[in-house]
């Protein structure tokens, strides 16, 4: 989450208070993240180093600064926008890795575990569909956050259910050897082999 | 709570010798009224024969099953059509309406066919249509209305009267996600109207709007999620 280019959103639409950005953000993102006041000025500071926003003092001898967008600012947010995020890290995800490591483990059951990681998920989703069942039908900004991790969750699930149907239709020469027999690069190979 | 759907040690074998498959084996599945349960399970695993037969659309080859307080085993043919008709609304992935009548008449249908009056069918149906917010296209034909139309039309069939179990096999399937979210609203308010209700489903997105998940695998029980706790657990 980019509380720089979201500080510049809210700017966009007119000058605001430091106290003030940090409640929109917080009623914007559906109470999902919470932002200290730190946090904001911190952040303020460093966008107006960078000449993307400009401060002036506020009304009425107010100590507050008001911060304004600079046009600098709009055309950072425009880009930022625009900028696909990064959609290619590597497969480092740690239940991908709790899977794969169960693979060659003796004894685990994968499809016992695969259900426990499916049902803590699902478990989950739950919790976030209940939010949604009980939020009022304006709160656009919290329906788009819960559905934005449903969808998340929902890929690992899907993800879990094509572990599911690959270990039970492995063929039973591919399982894992009894360990201390084969070393690792012989068993790939006859993985392979049987696959052929 | 009352349980509305009891399956107890629940078994259904098809065929014998070489052939046979073991659909279901010793399930057991309590649904309470006010209670919306979603069964997942990939395919095969014996989700739609768990819901024919909490339908007593089949016959289970061993174990307990009473539905709205009636033992099904020990039913005739007629009883059972008639609790079918009475207490136990469908809905399917395909909507199942008869395109030759409205959306009243389809709602008004069960209830007609059980001898009820056409005049007050069709006041039940409306409410029922009223329920699902639809009372305004009443009137009109299937081919006359939009896929999640439809299936609200369906739910509306689902309930009309006074059911108390409400089944659905996979009953977004054919909808967009923002149209399938809106069917799993009005199912889950159903259920809260005092309805138990099964969903089958193998969509994490529609069964996280259960209270309670049930995972099949080649036709056991293997796990249910807990209860779910309150929003605030997920900002602690």
């Amino acid at each position: 989450m980019s509380i720089r280019h979201s500080l510049l959103a809210l700017l966009s639409e007119g000058p605001k208070y430091g106290l003030r950005l940090r409640e929109e953000f917080e009623a914007r993102t559906g109470d999902v993240w919470p932002l200290n006041v730190g946090q904001v000025y911190t952040t303020l500071q460093r966008l107006e180093r960078d000449g993307l926003v400009e401060s002036h003092a506020g009304e009425d001898a107010s100590p507050q600064k008001a911060y304004r967008i600079t046009d600098e600012g709009r055309a950072e947010l425009s880009q930022w926008l625009r900028t696909p995020p990064d959609a290619t890290a590597p497969p480092r995800d740690e239940l991908v890795i709790k899977v794969l490591v169960a693979l060659t483990v003796p004894g685990i059951d994968v499809q016992e575990l695969v259900q426990v990681h499916r049902r803590h998920l699902i478990e989950a989703m739950q919790q976030y569909t209940r939010v949604k069942a009980e939020a009022a039908d304006d709160e656009i900004g919290l329906a788009l956050v819960v559905d934005a991790e449903l969808f998340r969750l929902d890929a690992t699930v899907r993800w879990l259910d094509a572990v599911s149907a690959r270990v039970k239709r492995r063929p039973p020469t591919a399982a894992p050897p009894a360990p201390a027999k084969a070393p690792a690069k012989a068993k790939a190979k006859s993985n392979v082999e049987v696959k052929a | 709570m009352t349980a509305v759907i009891e399956l107890r040690d629940v078994s259904k074998v098809y065929g014998t010798g070489a052939t046979e498959v073991h659909a279901l084996v010793s399930v057991d599945l309590v649904v309470e009224e006010g209670e919306l349960v979603a069964v997942m399970g990939p395919s095969g695993s014996g989700k739609s024969t768990l819901l024919t037969i909490a339908g007593t659309l089949e016959d289970a080859t061993s174990g307990d099953v009473r539905i709205a307080g009636s033992d099904v085993s020990g039913m005739s043919r007629n009883d059972r059509a008639r609790l079918r008709r009475r207490s136990i609304g469908y809905i399917f992935q395909d909507f199942n309406l008869l395109a030759g009548l409205t959306a009243v008449e389809n709602v008004a249908l069960p209830l007609e066919l059980d001898g009820i009056n056409m005049k007050t069918a069709r006041r039940a149906a409306r409410s029922a249509l009223k329920q699902m917010d639809i009372e305004e296209l009443a009137d009109r034909f299937p081919d006359e209305l939009s896929g999640g139309e439809r299936q609200r039309t369906a739910i509306a069939r689902s309930i009309v009267g006074d059911r108390n179990v409400l089944l659905a096999d996979e009953p977004t399937g054919a909808l967009d996600s923002v149209n399938g979210e809106a069917v799993m609203r009005l199912l889950r308010e159903a259920c809260k109207r005092g309805i138990a209700g099964v969903v089958v489903t193998h969509d994490a997105q529609l069964a996280s709007w259960a209270d309670r998940v049930v995972f099949l695998r080649d036709g056991h029980v293997v796990d249910e999620t807990a209860p779910v706790p309150g929003p605030e657990s997920l900002l602690a």
